[in-house]
């Protein structure tokens, strides 16, 4: 019997009674990470690591029930051992593993290989079954190292001081990291719109260093953030927000930005290649170092990688249709 | 090449024209003239020639690769460039292994265009062909790569226009934009001699099929015409046929296209008229099929482009005939700087002494007032125009697009509503998109697709109309998706005719979308009955193939 299927509310162990990332309202949840995508309001009890608490809580409201755990630490749910595993993807993503008499499943939930200075490394485990995303599943994408980028990044503010310049990421997870990478190559102050703001608060909590930060809006209305880097949110780009800052350059930091088409077509000036997803080298490894048999696909490129891990490996690979979005190609 | 390279790459990685022209600028001020007279040859586009296929690459690819063909597929469906597909692919597959040394690669540009490049026309078996492009590709970086596919695949295009490209040589050489822009006109060789004679501070000797830039028409701004005073402008119609430079030197003739292209050969009727012209003569004109005093349906004229043998029979029933606009040259004379009433005396007596069947002086139109031209832009699709070009009568002939000399004021286009069927991906930047539609009209309870539309939308609509397709997709053809017949999309287009190669009947000339009607749900959609209603319409102005 399989331990984890598919529910029309999400990821279900029948013989534990709860949902992995559910995109309905259920009884027990057990959240790999705070993304929108894969936390969703409404559900009874939330169990996610300890360490994700803050941004949970800011992302769903201070009142759900939530139940903490370290990464490592075994929990039980009627006859199945569960516990949570880094996964490299933000601040308190984790694997979800679930073991049943001499089997073991993991849910990866999102992941990458890089190195992060803003969380912990994703961790290995060994599985018979595992459920993999599949957000960057081509070989068009493979990774530089996180610092190579933001060193670019770096390069690209320092290129044109008389005026602002304007970074568009994610406000959870890419921001952070960029701010924790940067801490190599200078230590002047980064600006943050308010999204931004709050969620690096929850960062700075968890003990993760980062170079200074104020938010925009606590700037006096004459200031001018003249040669200032500044990270908002794509949702902000072409918003009323922007028309405070005069002539910015502009640019996303994104893994689709490998792919001139893509770049192109969003009207950013620059492009930086940065995902918190793993790249295709980093899937087909991982899937292989898990030693699993099975390996289920969600969301992505899920067809191709499931197809190309069958042909070549012989692993029993088939992709699973959910309702996760990884790295929202529009934002 | 790595020089060139990284030039592309600024280039490409801004959208800020001003730091397009400054990377450019830096690089013509910087490189070697050898380089630098290819590196115009190529951004501007005047490669023609296509050494290797995007197939024979492909090809190549997955010989080396060792990659499942299927997924290749599936990279190029996401990226929809074979050249950037294989660039980014080979950063992950090590093929410098066991490849020869191959410093030596590391060349100028004129070194890879006129030594290196061109050894695979010698080349006589797949395996030398392979063992060639792979070795090149071991000695480049990722970008170079790109840069080195676009060359082969003869489909160089990179996000910079002539108009950038020159302004960049501009400010690098402090010689006019509208100078450069005459002299890098037409065909040239990249060599050095042509180098000294685009940077020569004098004026230089032309080869006689040298074309001037062709100055172009504005969309009209009503707001700021309204406060001109109306007797120092004229009117003509705008013709739908295709804009020309003809040129008679030294006894030679040359037709032009606004694309550059020389199209002297498929208009052999032309060229008694232009030979009988004294020498030194060029005009500017709209070459049309034309019929009695009227134009014939562009229909007609598409069958004589792109034709390299017209025949006889081609010319019968196909008769273009020039309508010149304007004389930009008499008497080896370069007339651009008069203005444009000198001009069209000259060019009107020009064509009283030299009549002929096949050339005709563009009309100047009757008005006094806005009402007046009002009244003529509403006449336009009877007259078989598009609509009014408006020029001021004392302007010179300028360089491409400048406003405030010459509107264009064309006619509202015949507009639909219709349903859409079926969506297809894009390609270049728009891979991965659904973007190519296809809208259907109702024909009593069946939907019939009646054009194709790629443009209209949008940015966000395009992302908001990309998500409903993949949600609402019923069936998959291939790479074309059949949708839920729900949404309501307002079709414009210029023309409308019978076609026994659509299953509809009709077809439609530039369409485009004008609004998402999301007020209308698909039975509100116009009717195929409609559409005949147009036709018949459109009839009784233009006479159309049968």
């Amino acid at each position: 019997m399989p331990l984890i299927t598919v529910r029309p509310e999400g990821l279900y162990c029948e013989i534990g009674d709860f949902f992995i990332d559910p995109w309905r309202a259920v009884d027990t949840a057990l959240i790999t990470h705070a993304h929108a995508d894969h936390a969703r309001a409404g559900s009874h009890l939330y169990v996610a690591t300890q360490i994700s608490e803050g941004i949970l809580k800011k992302r769903l409201g201070s009142q759900i029930q939530f139940q903490g755990v370290e990464y490592g630490e075994p929990l039980k749910f009627g006859n199945i051992w569960v516990s949570f595993h880094p996964a490299g993807h933000v601040l308190g993503s984790a694997q979800i593993r679930v073991e049943y008499k001499d089997e073991v499943w993991v849910v990866s939930g999102d992941y990458k290989r890089c190195v992060d200075p803003s969380c912990a490394p994703f961790e290995v485990i060994p599985c018979h079954t595992f459920i993999t995303e599949a957000t960057f599943g081509l070989p068009i994408y493979t990774w530089q190292p996180g610092a190579t980028t933001v060193k670019q990044i770096y390069d690209w503010w320092q290129s044109d001081r008389d005026r602002p310049s304007l970074l568009f990421c994610y406000a959870f997870g890419k921001a952070q990291r960029i701010l924790a990478e940067l801490t190599q190559f200078t230590d002047q102050t980064v600006y943050l719109h308010g999204a931004i703001h709050s969620l690096t608060e929850s960062y700075r909590t968890a003990g993760v260093s980062m170079i200074p930060t104020l938010s925009t809006s606590d700037q006096p209305r004459s200031y001018k953030f003249k040669g200032d880097l500044i990270l908002a949110p794509p949702s902000a780009h072409r918003s009323s927000w922007m028309k405070r800052f005069s002539q910015p350059q502009t640019a996303f930091a994104s893994g689709w930005m490998a792919v001139r088409g893509a770049r192109r077509r969003r009207g950013y000036e620059r492009g930086f290649v940065l995902s918190d997803h793993a790249d295709w080298p980093g899937l087909v490894q991982t899937v292989r170092q898990t030693k699993a048999q099975q390996v289920y696909v969600t969301h992505g490129q899920s067809e191709a990688l499931a197809r190309y891990l069958t042909e070549q490996y012989g692993l029993e690979a088939m992709p699973l249709k959910t309702l996760f979005e990884g790295e929202g190609d529009i934002e | 090449m790595k020089r060139f390279a990284q030039l592309f790459q600024q280039v490409d990685a801004t959208t800020s024209t001003n730091a397009k022209v400054q990377a450019l600028a830096h690089y013509f001020q910087t490189e070697q003239p050898r380089n630098l007279v290819w590196a115009l040859y190529l951004l501007l586009g005047k490669t023609r020639r296509r050494l290797v296929t995007a197939h024979t690459l492909r090809k190549v690819f997955l010989q080396v690769s060792a990659m499942p063909e299927w997924l290749f597929s599936d990279c190029y469906a996401q990226v929809g460039d074979s050249a950037e597909t294989i660039a980014l692919l080979l950063q992950d597959i090590p093929l410098r292994q066991g490849q020869p040394a191959v410093d030596d690669l590391n060349l100028p540009l004129h070194e890879w265009m006129e030594r290196v490049i061109p050894q695979v026309k010698d080349l006589e078996t797949e395996t030398e062909l392979v063992a060639c492009i792979t070795s090149w590709w071991a000695a480049l970086d990722n970008f170079e790569v790109f840069v080195l596919n676009k060359l082969l695949t003869g489909a160089f295009r990179i996000g910079v226009s002539e108009k950038l490209v020159i302004k960049g040589l501009a400010v690098a050489t402090g010689i006019p934009e509208a100078v450069l822009a005459h002299r890098l006109m037409g065909d040239f060789a990249p060599t050095l001699g042509f180098y000294q004679q685009l940077l020569s501070p004098e004026a230089t000797e032309r080869s006689p099929s040298q074309p001037y830039p062709f100055f172009l028409a504005s969309p009209l701004e009503v707001d700021r015409f309204q406060t001109e005073d109306l007797s120092q402008w004229q009117a003509e119609w705008k013709w739908d046929g295709i804009r020309a430079q003809l040129i008679h030197r030294s006894g030679e003739c040359f037709i032009w296209s606004r694309g550059e292209d020389l199209i002297t050969h498929q208009f052999p009727e032309l060229q008694p008229f232009l030979q009988s012209l004294p020498s030194g003569v060029v005009l500017d004109g709209e070459i049309l099929c034309w019929q009695g005093d009227r134009p014939m349906h562009f229909n007609h004229l598409q069958k004589r482009l792109g034709r390299k043998r017209v025949s006889q029979k081609m010319i019968t029933e196909n008769p273009v005939c020039l309508i010149a606009y304007d004389l930009l040259e008499w008497q080896g004379k370069d007339w651009r700087n008069y203005p444009l009433c000198d001009r069209r005396q000259q060019l009107l007596e020009l064509l009283e002494s030299f009549p002929s069947p096949v050339a005709r002086l563009s009309q100047a139109l009757e008005f006094s007032s806005l009402a007046d031209l009002e009244q003529l832009r509403a006449e336009a699709r009877q007259q078989g125009a598009e609509g009014l070009v408006l020029k001021a009568r004392n302007s010179p002939y300028l360089v491409g697009r400048k406003r405030g000399y010459w509107w264009k004021y064309k006619l509202e286009p015949m507009s639909l509503d219709a349903v859409l069927l079926y969506a297809q991906a894009g390609s270049g930047k728009r891979a991965n998109l659904f973007t190519d539609y296809t809208f259907a009209l109702w024909q009593g309870q069946d939907l019939v697709p009646f054009a194709k539309a790629y443009s209209g939308l949008d940015n966000q609509e395009i992302n908001e109309l990309d998500k409903w397709i993949r949600k609402h997709t019923l069936e998959k053809f291939g790479p074309v998706r059949s949708v839920e017949p729900s949404q309501v999309f307002e079709i414009g287009f210029e023309g409308i005719t019978e076609s026994n190669r659509h299953k509809s009947g009709i077809s439609v000339r530039f369409p485009r979308i004008l609004r998402w009607r999301k007020d209308k749900s698909a039975t509100e959609a116009d009717t195929l009955v409609a559409a005949i209603a147009l036709l018949k319409l459109m009839d009784r102005s233009t006479s159309a193939p049968g």
